[in-house]
């Protein structure tokens, strides 16, 4: 670690942002050093993503200050924050790809001599030194569709480095990258902390913050838990802080004996998308999976809904090896998928809340040629009261329902096929805590009525709560299955980071 | 390094697959007729794809900024009705060949600013440019027919319509007027920022708007440009006919639009360059050129046309499939 | 959700805004010409408004469920040529149903092209509409053809004849255009329009068959363009080959204006009806005032920007789009 100023190079004091229902930020304060890496953690839902976004100017805090410096800072938008040297580095790419990476990183600020012509000299130059410092090996005229996504994802950083910056933020950067790339970007983020630059770095990865961070500082339901130095702490006493409440989330107890196996997977491979996965439900069990973006999680619901081909392995419903041929065959054969993304997957946001609902069996809601009206309203009202979903009538086209809400429409549409095996994709992402207690205690009646449900989350609470059984992922891989009552917070948290039971102490 | 050059060669080649196609049919018309291969036949063939030629140079800068312009055929019209017409009035009578500057002038100026208010309803409206320049292939139709009142313009000054057929040196003037026009867009286009800037709006127009590229004032440009090629189209092609029609252009947009995607250009914008889109026009050349010569009846020419159209984008799509971990939809 | 009430009732506003200008528009042409609010008149322009009429409700079809059929108007040009034709060689009725073959095998390339391999529909009709041009002159070795004796056939009723006072016409459109509605609204396969036309993904991951569902778009827009076809051929008695050139602009401009839009996931055959209806009172009225024929195709070119642009305003709740 170098030499550390007196003057911190950032310093968050007091933000509090505030959006429709919910406060995502309580007060944060976040003190960033120049020539150091500061690791940001959280769970998600934590504040990290907003606290950043408030920093470079994509949001405007509600209360609270931010200093440069030293100075006290406005910043009115991303182009002012990047002007004033701090540079956010998102998780999705913003690059056009027909266009080369020297054009990328200057996009909006092209060198150019007279008549408008392009000074490629300057640009070609200016571009190959930046590119230089980051290590990278390919020439500023590539074309940036003809790169890997790590360098695609260094080129995004070669374009916050075109004014000198004072502080860059890395939002998940290793999400998409594989172990030798990663290597290349610590060096990178080492290099800019060497020369002085004030580095925050947001993630989950426990492995990678112990190995590159200097210092890390903890959020928790938007509010500042506290800053460790690296070196004189540990992954438990991270977790601690990052969990924080109190242990005994209203464990759920089963009521119901599961009953026989519904699904059974053997082996089941999809590429590099996932490899060798096998795991069973039982009717009248849920069983959980948790893991980080990316971990495969989605892809072996996708694989088990016929979107997707799987490359290898076998699947069993009730004990038949059975081979699904699309999303068609999946919902005959019983199979129900609440997707994760409820607005582009779930929803025809146009349609109205019943039509939505009766979308999958419309074909058998018919008398005669004609959809029956009755059997329709039927459903959505017999759906609408057990969900209590709140929508002023039938009519309501389904964009105009809050998120629980929409998410409700949703569920309600594949409970209405009576399934036999139900998925369910983050039950409830971007809703508020009160619809989020309504359909967890929703998925734990599902059980006890029989039916087999999978539950794929990125909340740890939420899984916890849910499930009898909990499968950890990780890269495409099973890390750990955990029986009923074995798992813990800690040891999940290990298990998604992609550290397996036999190096636990 | 002799692999090395091969490669850059084939991958050149798989990425511009027009240029392929372009040598294909050029070598089978030549073996298929002995009147194709021929220099005046080849010039014979710039000058015929000319009038589509310019205005696909303008067309490929719109429907990379993931626009299109529907109106360019009837701008044609109104172009060569302006041009023809305005060299006639009494007030330019005795200019003698002077004639024809104030026509020009009123020509390309009628083109380029119809363009610019397509690009502005688009721009401040928000309205798709398909709709707008629907509207407008119409609506400027309506005004040829107006000014026209039906009628058909014949020009009077045979120094005009001589310079449809003339040449400079060896090559057909209309020849030189493409051609030059095709590398001056091409370096509009590659080496301008304007020009880098179209592939920003159309690839990711969000980027480009957080970059500080004013889109609005961008796209106007580029409309403006199509339609000045539409009126030059316009004023070259009353030149050759000697006269002017009100239904001149008719479905010259179907023809200028499939060049343009045969030489690569993606309808939703961010990618293609010039020198495909003279692929694509050269390819539409020379199989009319050669299907003619070999007296193919007209009415097969436009069934194939249609077939080869569909079968580049067939092709594409196979060359663009994502393999067996895309999504099944 | 107070905003989205708002922008909901600006939508309709916007609506009923082009439905009260489109009344004063008539208002106006009945005001200040003799003939328009003439019965006659106003059945005539029914009458003649049957053709795009009877294609544009078939167009519908497919731009709800997300797609563009531009190879209508040529469709519509060998369909008439076909059926005139073989009227005199075979028959009337097995030219009516050789035509109807013919007419759905095109449109079922066009449904295996967009809706089997998924190419875009805007540059898949286009190529079809020049191919489908050159089938017709193939077929008709650029001749017009006609019907030899054209008062001594039934066929020629369809286009010329009436019932109970309603030319035929009118009753094959209206009753074509009640059944597609009723179709699409109150049926199964209506409703999987709607979806894959809203939101071609969430349709597919409920179980729809979006390949059927676009590949019988594109069989219904033919067989309207053989009804059509029947209608055309009949009234006239004959077909030049190029007699369908141009109509997919009419039938687009047509479904512009009845409010439909272009994106797919709404819109109805009926507001197609209505915007059919309001071209034909255009082109009509502007006619009885003494404009010459053309003049409706710059009134068309500002009734199009101005309903669109209407209707986009009211939804995002701003006049002017915000971008730079």
């Amino acid at each position: 670690m170098t030499e550390t100023n007196q003057t911190p190079a950032l310093r968050l004091e007091g933000i509090v942002k505030t959006f429709p229902g919910v406060r995502a930020l309580d007060g944060v304060d976040l003190e960033v050093r120049a020539g150091e890496v500061h690791a940001l953690l959280g769970e998600n839902g934590a504040g990290k993503s907003t606290l950043m976004k408030v920093l470079a100017g994509m949001h405007q805090p509600n209360e609270g200050r931010i200093f440069l410096e030293g100075r006290e800072v406005q910043m009115a938008n991303p182009m002012d924050a990047k002007a004033q040297g701090v540079v956010l580095i998102h998780q999705e790419l913003s690059l056009c790809d027909g266009l080369s990476v020297a054009e990328n990183v200057y996009l909006g600020e092209l060198p150019y001599s007279r008549w408008g012509f392009v000074d490629w000299s300057t640009l070609h130059a200016k571009t190959n030194e930046i590119l230089k410092k980051l290590n990278c090996n390919f020439d500023a005229r590539t074309r940036v569709s003809d790169l890997s996504i790590a360098r695609q994802q260094m080129v995004e950083i070669a374009r916050a480095l075109t004014v000198d910056a004072k502080v860059v933020v890395f939002d998940e950067p290793t999400a998409s990258l594989t172990d030798a790339e990663k290597v290349v970007l610590f060096d990178v983020i080492r290099d800019l902390r060497d020369r002085g630059a004030g580095i925050v770095y947001i993630s989950h990865r426990m492995d990678e913050i112990f190995a590159l961070s200097d210092r890390l500082s903890v959020l928790r339901d938007g509010s500042y838990r506290g800053t460790k130095v690296t070196a004189e702490t540990n992954e438990d006493e991270v977790t601690q802080m990052m969990i924080g409440r109190s242990l005994t989330h209203e464990k759920n107890v089963s009521t119901v004996e599961p009953g026989a196996i519904a699904l059974e997977v053997r082996g089941l491979s999809c590429g590099k998308l996932f490899k060798d996965v096998s795991f069973e439900v039982r009717r009248g069990e849920v069983v959980g999976f948790y893991g980080l973006v990316g971990a495969g999680r989605t892809k072996i619901a996708e694989t088990l809904f016929g979107l997707r081909r799987p490359s290898g392995g076998t699947i069993l419903l009730d004990g038949e090896e059975v081979s699904i041929s699309g999303p068609v065959d999946a919902i005959s054969r019983g199979i129900s998928l609440v997707p994760e993304s409820r607005k582009e997957q779930g929803l025809v946001l146009g349609m109205s809340c019943r039509d939505n609902m009766t979308l999958p069996q419309i074909g058998d809601l018919t008398t005669g040629p004609f959809v029956s009206n009755g059997a329709e309203i039927s459903i959505y009202d017999q759906y609408r009261d057990r969900l209590d979903i709140r929508s002023p009538s039938w009519r309501q086209a389904v964009g105009n329902l809050s998120g629980g809400n929409q998410q409700k429409i949703v569920i309600g549409k594949w409970l209405a096929m009576k399934p036999q095996v139900l998925i369910v994709d983050e039950p409830t992402r971007g809703i508020d805590v009160g619809a989020k207690g309504e359909i967890h205690k929703l998925i734990r009646d599902l059980a006890s009525q029989g039916y087999a449900v999978i539950v794929i989350s990125s909340e740890m609470p939420e899984v916890l709560h849910v499930s009898d059984r909990v499968i950890a992922m990780y890269s495409g891989e099973i890390i750990r299955s955990f029986g009923v009552g074995e798992v813990t917070e800690d040891s999940l948290i290990q298990a998604i980071s992609g550290i397996r039971p036999e190096k636990a102490a | 390094m002799a692999t090395l050059k091969q490669n850059k060669a084939l991958r050149w080649l798989t990425e511009n697959p027009i240029w392929g196609f372009c040598a294909l049919i050029f070598v089978f018309f030549s073996l298929s007729n002995e009147f194709f291969f021929d220099v005046n036949n080849f010039q014979n063939i710039l000058v015929q794809t000319s009038t589509i030629g310019l205005i696909a140079l303008g067309m490929t800068l719109v429907m990379i900024n993931g626009n299109i312009d529907l109106s360019v055929g009837a701008v044609v019209a109104l172009a060569a009705s302006l041009m023809v017409d305005l060299q006639s009035w009494s007030a330019f009578e005795n200019w003698g060949n002077w004639q024809m500057l104030p026509a020009l002038i009123v020509a390309l100026a009628a083109g380029t600013a119809l363009g610019a208010l397509n690009g502005i309803i688009v721009w401040k409206t928000g309205v798709d440019a398909f709709i707008v320049t629907l509207g407008a292939m119409l609506g400027v139709r309506g005004l040829v027919f107006v000014y026209t009142e039906e009628q058909s313009f014949f020009a009077m000054n045979f120094t005009f319509s001589d310079l449809g057929m003339s040449s400079i040196g060896p090559m057909p003037a209309l020849a030189i007027l493409f051609l030059v026009a095709t590398v001056l867009v091409h370096i509009l286009l590659s080496r301008t920022v304007h020009g880098r800037n179209t592939y920003a709006v159309g690839g990711n127009r969000e980027a480009a708007v957080n970059a500080g590229i004013r889109v609005g004032p961008h796209m106007v440009v580029n409309f403006m440009i199509v339609g000045f090629f539409a009126a030059l189209a316009g004023v070259t092609l009353s030149s050759q006919m000697g006269a002017s029609t009100p239904n001149l252009g008719r479905e010259y947009e179907l023809w200028v639009i499939t060049a343009v995607v045969l030489g690569g250009t993606k309808l939703a914008g961010g990618a293609g360059n010039i020198i495909g889109t003279f692929g694509g026009v050269l390819a539409i050349g020379i199989l009319r050129n050669g299907m003619n010569l070999m007296q193919v009846p007209a009415f097969y020419v436009l069934v194939i046309m249609g077939s080869i159209l569909i079968a580049v984008l067939i092709l594409d799509k196979q060359l663009t499939r994502k393999g067996v971990e895309a999504l099944r939809t | 959700m107070a905003s989205a009430r708002l922008k909901g009732m600006g939508s309709i506003l916007a609506r009923q805004g082009i439905l009260i200008a489109f009344a004063l528009f008539l208002l106006g042409f009945a005001a200040f010409s003799d003939n328009f609010s003439d019965i006659d008149n106003l059945t005539q322009v029914i009458r003649q408004s049957a053709i795009i009429g009877v294609i544009a409700i078939g167009v519908t079809v497919v731009v709800i469920s997300g797609n563009l059929d531009l190879s209508v108007g040529s469709m519509l040009s060998f369909a008439t040529v076909m059926v005139v034709d073989l009227h005199d060689k075979i028959g009337p009725v097995p030219a009516i149903a050789i035509m109807l073959v013919a007419v759905l095998a095109l449109g079922s390339i066009n449904g295996f092209l967009v809706g089997v391999l998924r190419l875009n529909s805007l540059i898949v009709t286009l190529g079809m509409l020049s191919a489908i041009q050159g089938l017709t002159l193939i077929y008709s070795g650029g001749q017009n053809v006609d019907i030899a004796d054209q008062e001594g056939t039934w066929f020629s009723l369809i286009g010329r004849g009436s019932f109970i006072g309603i030319a035929l016409p009118i009753w094959i459109f209206g009753s074509l255009a009640i059944f597609l509605h009723v179709v699409m609204s109150s049926t199964a396969f209506g409703r999987r329009v709607y979806a894959v036309g809203g939101n071609p993904t969430a349709s597919v991951f409920s179980g729809i068959r979006r390949t059927h569902v676009v590949f019988a778009s594109y069989m219904i827009s033919a067989f309207c363009v053989g009804i059509a076809a029947l209608i055309l051929g009949a009234r006239v008695g004959g077909s030049q080959n190029n007699v369908g050139q141009g109509y997919e602009l009419q039938v687009l401009a047509g479904v512009i204006l009845g409010g439909t839009s272009l994106l797919g996931g709404s819109g109805t055959v009926l507001k197609t009806v209505i915007g059919v209806l309001i071209l034909g009172f255009i082109q009509n009225g502007l006619l009885l005032l003494g404009f010459a024929y053309y003049v409706q195709w710059l009134v068309t070119w500002v009734v199009i920007i101005l309903a669109v642009w209407l209707d986009i305003a009211a939804k995002r709740g701003r006049l002017l789009s915000p971008i730079a």
